[in-house]
């Protein structure tokens, strides 16, 4: 933030024109997140027990299958967004931007290694 | 306009986003009522979520992926104590943030703002959020 111009001053702390796509995408999410999270409540309630051959069994299926792998994204899109509001509420040093490019890495390397391992399974390599 | 206060006031006007600049009462100011805690928790339940529950299901699904040895450690970990009580905060983070996150939801649409009405659901929703946890681990170790 410059100093000196009345321009220099506020050049840059105006809206960064995604506020609203962040907000409606959080909405959205957080409606496929209710969705696909309760459906693995529910199924984690309905299943016998929780052994590996029943979970393996259950989550092979292609409807299970289908669900944990969008509960998977839903939540970890979720996730992202609402992380990046802690971090630019209470950052405000250079570790901002570093945090905000970890965020993402962790995202959506978190997101990609939960979607492999349901396909993975769905498709029978784990036997 | 050429008293010293006015001049004063366009020295100040020139000094904004600088320094001096009022600041909005913040949370020491008010008194705590039900929705400052309900939001706040929406934020705890839902960070913690993020930062601990997704590691969590990560490992559920890798150990799954990894075969029965894998899953044999995934499982030891999630009954010792300290894995019951991890299991049990997850799932209560969940159905609070759930809730609270209903509310949000309802309060977007420009609903629920009347001071009564906001009072009432900011106090079910965490009492919810508790019940429903307690329903949940009722149904999974009594059936």
């Amino acid at each position: 933030m410059g100093n000196g111009t009345s321009i220099g001053r506020v050049r840059g702390l105006g809206s960064a024109k995604g506020g609203v796509h962040h907000w409606l995408v959080h909405r959205f999410t957080a409606l496929s997140n209710l969705l696909t999270v309760l459906f693995l409540v529910v199924s984690i309630l309905l299943l016998p027990d929780m052994s590996y051959g029943t979970v393996v069994e259950w989550i092979s299926r292609p409807v299970p299958a289908v669900m944990i792998i969008l509960l998977v994204v839903s939540v970890f899109w979720h996730a992202r967004l609402g992380l990046q509001i802690l971090i630019e509420d209470y950052v405000h040093d250079a570790n901002k931007l570093f945090l905000l490019i970890a965020l993402n890495l962790a995202a959506i390397g978190g997101g990609a290694f939960g979607v492999f391992c349901v396909i993975r399974l769905a498709l029978g390599a784990h036997a | 306009m050429t008293l010293p206060q006015a001049r004063g006031f366009v020295s100040a006007m020139a000094n904004a986003g600088t320094k001096n600049r009022p600041l909005s009462p913040h949370l020491q100011i008010w008194k705590w009522g039900p929705h400052m805690f309900v939001s706040i928790l929406h934020r705890i339940t839902g960070d913690g979520m993020a930062l601990v529950g997704l590691g969590v299901l990560l490992w559920w699904l890798g150990a799954l992926a990894g075969g029965p040895a894998s899953y044999a450690t995934f499982a030891w970990a999630m009954t010792t104590p300290i894995g019951y009580l991890v299991l049990v905060g997850i799932s209560w983070a969940f159905f609070s943030h759930m809730c609270s996150g209903l509310r949000h939801l309802v309060l977007d649409t420009g609903a629920g703002y009347e001071l009564k009405v906001n009072k009432t659901w900011a106090t079910i929703c965490p009492i919810a959020g508790v019940l429903l946890t307690i329903a949940f681990w009722a149904i999974l170790l009594l059936r």
